[in-house]
Parts: C-alpha cells; sequence; structure tokens
C-alpha cells in the first residue's frame, strides 16, 4: 500500500516493512524468495499479531479513527452489488453525514443506512465527520419506515464521533429526533442489522443503532461517551485522562461482547482494517449475509418482539432484600 | 453523557439555613418561604431544585403515592474508577439523597384520577440514566399498559446517560424509548414534564417523547452541553439557548408550566386524552 497515516505503535511495523521491501528488491533478480526473505515475512506477520493482539482501549480508539479505515462508502462499493441513494429527509435538508439508499448483498435487497465521515478535507466538512444533524436522523428513519412497508432488511453501518453539538441542531431537535429514532427503529417490521465499523459515539451512533442484531468490527468501538469527554467531566483535566477514561469505559469489541451487546464481532485483517479493505469488506458481508438469512424466517410481529426482549435485557442491577443478596453472595 | 452546566442555575439545591439568595433576581429570601412555595422564588418565579420525593408530594393527592420498585438497587458492572471508584460514589450519593438510585416511581393519583408516575432526582449523580433509572423506568411504563394508567414522567437529569455504568447507560435509551413505543401502540397516555437540567441521553430518549411535553420555566434543555457546543463551533451562544422559552419557540415543547400549576395542567389533560 502507498504512503498511509501511520499511528505511532505501528512504527515498528512500517519499519520492517520497509526493510522487506529493501530485501526483496534486491533478491528479484535471484531465483525464487531466499530464505531471508521468508524468515522476515514471518517475522512481520507475528509483529502485526503481537502489537494488534495487545492493543489498548486507546490505541483502539486510534485505529478506530484512522484517516484510511474503510468507510460506508467503501462498504458500498465492495459489499454492494448496486447502491440507489435516497437524499430527502422531506422536510429541512440533505445531511451529507449520514447517507441513506437501496442496495443489493448477494441475494438480498436491503436498505442501507450509514454514517459517512468523508474521505478528503473537502468531503469531511460537508459530512462534518459522519457527526449528523436531526436532518440526518429523520432521513434515515423515514428511509427504514419505507423499507419497513415492503419488509426490506435494513443495514446500518455506525460510524460517527457523535451527534453535532451545534447551534442549528439544536435548534433543529437533536434530542428530538434521536428519541424518535430509538422509538421507531423498535416496531419496524423488518429485519435491522447494525454494524459498528468505526466509531460509536453515544446518542449519535445508537440513533441507527437499533437492531435485531448488533456486530462490530475487532477495531471499532462503541461508547456512552467518548474518551475525551470522560476524561474532562470525571477527571477534571481536559483530556489529560483519555487512555485511562477509555480503559474504563470498558468500550472495545471484547468487552462489548463480553457485556452482551454485541452478537459478533467482525475480524479485522491482520494490521487492521485500513491496512486491506477488501478482506474486511469480506468479512463484513459474510456477517451481513448471515444475520440476514438467519432473521428471513421470523415475521415482522416475532421481529419486534424480540427486538424488544433484546435490549429490555440489558442493564444490571441488583434486587431483593439487601441481606439477601449478601447472603447469595457469600453463598 | 453530557453534563448540565446551567450557568446561572449552579446552585444544586435550596441551600441550608435560614436565608438564601434568588440567583435570578438577587433578592434575599427566608428559606421557609421558598420550601414552602414548592422551592420556588416568591419574588420572580425561579424555580430551585426539589427532590423527586417532595416533587411527588406536590404533585400528587396527598398521600396517595403507592412507590414502586423499591429494592432495585445500581451494582457496578465495568468496576469503574475514575478519581473515585463508581462504587464509593454510589454509596455517598445514595447516604445524601436517601435514594436507591436517582429514579422514584410509583402509582398515585391527581385529582382523584390514578396514573404512573417516575421522577428523576438531579441530586443523584446528576440525575443520570443507567441500569436502574433505565430498568425502573421500562417495569413502570410496562406496568401502565397492564394497567391501562396514563404515566407521567418527571426528568430532572443534567448527566444524561451514566458514563460509570459505559454502554449498559446508553442501552437504557433504546430500552426506554421502545417501552413507550409498547405504550403509545397500547394507545396509552404519556405525559413528559421537563425540568431544570435535562440533557443528553434522556433527553434524547424517554424525555422528549411525551404524546404532550411540559416544561418548568427556565429550564436548561438539550443534547449537547452549552460547553460542548461552545468547544465546537466557538461563537457565543444565543441567548436563552437551550432554554424551556427556546424549545417552546422551536416547536419541541408543548407548554411551559409552573411547577405552582403542574398539577392542575397534568390533570386538564387526563380530562382531555383519559379514558
Ligand atoms: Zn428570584
Amino acid at each position: 500500500m502507498e504512503k498511509i497515516f501511520q499511528l505511532p505503535f505501528e512504527k515498528p511495523i512500517y519499519d520492517l516493512e520497509a526493510q522487506l521491501a529493501d530485501l526483496e528488491a534486491k533478491s528479484v533478480s535471484q531465483f525464487g524468495v531466499s530464505d531471508e526473505v521468508r524468515r522476515m515475512r514471518r517475522e512481520l506477520d507475528n509483529m502485526k499479531r503481537k502489537i494488534y493482539g495487545n492493543l489498548t482501549a486507546w490505541q483502539t480508539i486510534t485505529v478506530a479513527r484512522h484517516p484510511n479505515r474503510p468507510q460506508t462508502s467503501d462498504y458500498i462499493e465492495l459489499v454492494c452489488d448496486e447502491f440507489v441513494e435516497l437524499h430527502g429527509d422531506k422536510a429541512f435538508g440533505d445531511d451529507r453525514a449520514i447517507v441513506t439508499g437501496f442496495a443489493k448483498i448477494g441475494d438480498y435487497k436491503v436498505m442501507l443506512v450509514g454514517h459517512q465521515k468523508g474521505k478528503t478535507l473537502k468531503e469531511r466538512n460537508e459530512r462534518l465527520f459522519g457527526c449528523a444533524h436531526p436532518e440526518g436522523y429523520r432521513k434515515a428513519i423515514a428511509k427504514m419506515q419505507l423499507a419497513a412497508k415492503y419488509r426490506v432488511p435494513i443495514i446500518c453501518l455506525i460510524d460517527t464521533p457523535g451527534a453535532y453539538p451545534g447551534i442549528g441542531a439544536e435548534e433543529r431537535g437533536q434530542s428530538q429526533m434521536i428519541a424518535n429514532n430509538l422509538l421507531e427503529m423498535s416496531l419496524l417490521e423488518t429485519p435491522i442489522v447494525c454494524c459498528v465499523i468505526g466509531e460509536g459515539g453515544s446518542g449519535g451512533a445508537l440513533g441507527i443503532g437499533v437492531g435485531d442484531r448488533i456486530c462490530m468490527l475487532q477495531f471499532a468501538y462503541y461508547s456512552v461517551i467518548s474518551p475525551e469527554g470522560c476524561s474532562g467531566i470525571l477527571w477534571k483535566d481536559g483530556d489529560g485522562s483519555k487512555e485511562k477514561a477509555a480503559e474504563a469505559l470498558k468500550l472495545t469489541s471484547n468487552h462489548l461482547s463480553r457485556l452482551g451487546i454485541v452478537d459478533n464481532v467482525v475480524e479485522e485483517p491482520l494490521g487492521g482494517a485500513h491496512r486491506d479493505h477488501r478482506s474486511t469488506a469480506a468479512n463484513l458481508k459474510a456477517q451481513l449475509l448471515r444475520y440476514l438469512r438467519e432473521l428471513a424466517s421470523q415475521s415482522g410481529e416475532q421481529l419486534v418482539q424480540n427486538r424488544y426482549e433484546k435490549f429490555r435485557s440489558m442493564g444490571v442491577f441488583e434486587e431483593g432484600d439487601p441481606a439477601d443478596v449478601l447472603a447469595n453472595a457469600s453463598a | 453523557m453530557v453534563m448540565g452546566t446551567g450557568q446561572r442555575r449552579t446552585k444544586r439545591g435550596v441551600p441550608e439555613g435560614l436565608w438564601m439568595s434568588c440567583p435570578d433576581c438577587k433578592a434575599t429570601l427566608y428559606t421557609k418561604d421558598v420550601e414552602q412555595a414548592q422551592n420556588v422564588c416568591p419574588q420572580c418565579g425561579h424555580h430551585f431544585y426539589i427532590s423527586a420525593r417532595r416533587r411527588l408530594d406536590s404533585l400528587l393527592d396527598q398521600g396517595s403515592l403507592e412507590e414502586w420498585f423499591t429494592d432495585v438497587r445500581p451494582k457496578d458492572p465495568l468496576e469503574f474508577v475514575d478519581r473515585k471508584a463508581y462504587k464509593d460514589r454510589l454509596r455517598a450519593e445514595q447516604k445524601k439523597t436517601d435514594l436507591n438510585d436517582a429514579i422514584v416511581c410509583g402509582r398515585g393519583f391527581i385529582r382523584g384520577r390514578p396514573l404512573a408516575v417516575c421522577v428523576t432526582d438531579s441530586a443523584f449523580s446528576m440525575g443520570s440514566m443507567g441500569s436502574v433509572v433505565g430498568e425502573m423506568l421500562v417495569r413502570s411504563i410496562e406496568r401502565a399498559i397492564d394497567l391501562s394508567l396514563p404515566i407521567v414522567i418527571v426528568s430532572a437529569s443534567g448527566g444524561g446517560a451514566r458514563m460509570q455504568e459505559g454502554i449498559l447507560s446508553l442501552m437504557q435509551m433504546a430500552k426506554v424509548s421502545a417501552a413507550l413505543g409498547r405504550l403509545s401502540r397500547a394507545g396509552g397516555l404519556y405525559i413528559s414534564v421537563l425540568t431544570n437540567p435535562t440533557m443528553g441521553g434522556v433527553a434524547a430518549s424517554f424525555a422528549s417523547l411525551g404524546d404532550i411535553c411540559l416544561a418548568e420555566p427556565r429550564a436548561l434543555i438539550g443534547f449537547a452541553g452549552p460547553r460542548t457546543i461552545w468547544a465546537t463551533v466557538r461563537i457565543e451562544l444565543p441567548k436563552g439557548f437551550q432554554t424551556s422559552e427556546f424549545l417552546l419557540e422551536h416547536g419541541f415543547v408543548d407548554r411551559i408550566v409552573s411547577r405552582h400549576d403542574m398539577r392542575g395542567e397534568i390533570s386538564r389533560i387526563f380530562d382531555y386524552c383519559g379514558k
């Protein structure tokens, strides 16, 4: 891959890759691949496995925010055979931070809804880095309701730092629109599959995140608040404790599947999704198709009932006489 | 998720002591007078903090509250530690407020009519919603459906979704909203009462989903905290931004109702929407 943005902890990988490239160039003239090249390739794989197998929560955040990480538009290209974008929220304007439209995935016709951060600076400014306004959430739910009318399954790709915090967003009812989406998504009589592909930033993520199945990419994160925001509020030191906050929030795919919030973790290629869009997309596609197949036989009513119970069971608390609880705990 | 940072309302409660001053009109007030006026400034109508239990007293017919789910208590699923352990924070908040968590639910009567009622208390962890608040709201909503009762939920939650329970708090937003979806399908009436402050994940879920949304005057209500917004847009926020009046003007609140009139207003809505 050509020169890409390097994360600090990836430096040894890039250094070794450069060495390997040199060695390969030198050995081109010789017959086959030298033992030395083979050894170094193995070493590189091991290094990637080791580094990526031991990421801290904060490092995971930086992978999830990697500028070369595949976005909704990449998955549209690599996963879908067709995409018919639908722009209208029928009330205020087209929010470019959320993309919606009909798509074909394998044998399935679906409604695809996804945050889009943008790739160039110009696109990022237009799409506000995937931070949607109320009109984005309105557009999303309108298209989902359209899909439900014809029992077209819905796929939501989540990738946002959060809903946009701005004056216009508040004036136009950011809270109201996210709340509406949570309620309405819970009632849609069609399969809904959600995947956090990068950043799962709080209410802005959940606003398109109420589904029958929820998965996330291995190095994506999903959190009630950004580590920086949490650091500022609880540690009161700006973003000085973002690493500690990231750890404390248990926002990685490992923790979230252990907490029962995420049904499956979609594996990323060695060295992270940004290194290999194609195989990331293939893994995602396989997972989405599995879900679509699983959900196909459920009636609309069943789906709504099961979805309700899925979210109904989320939460950890204790109940009963405190003395009994203590007795049970020590038993 | 977001901390309420009511610039004009930094006082969490009515200060103890004989005399107090009003942050709005600066009058020096006799504390007893304020308490007798449901913690509303007799001079200018500023609405001070009122505890969930006292609010229920002022809202419901005298002695009519039958409290629900009184033995549901928070745990520490993430073993969260910031500068202080969540476990210790919880114990301190419980001691301070005499509540298990930031909510009180139950059945009561307003002018002889039964209703389910839930009130969050901003003195407990900024009134934030974690697993207990979410669970107790859902159970109350489900019971309201079973008993065909209207439900009133009063929000005083500057803390939004509770950070220390991480993703579980975020999911409470979906869980409670889904329960309200059921209530709506079942034809049940939900009146949301927004009070100071109602922010973040609470504003972006149940607080905004009332069939009717009432707000106390000059409450801070919004999605993102003013400081977060300022840090993003770097321009001065408009006067009265994210107040009840601002929401009314932009079409997200139905009526602004003073604490003194709340009982009467709710009862009148029951007249129109009751069964
Ligand atoms: Zn006053």
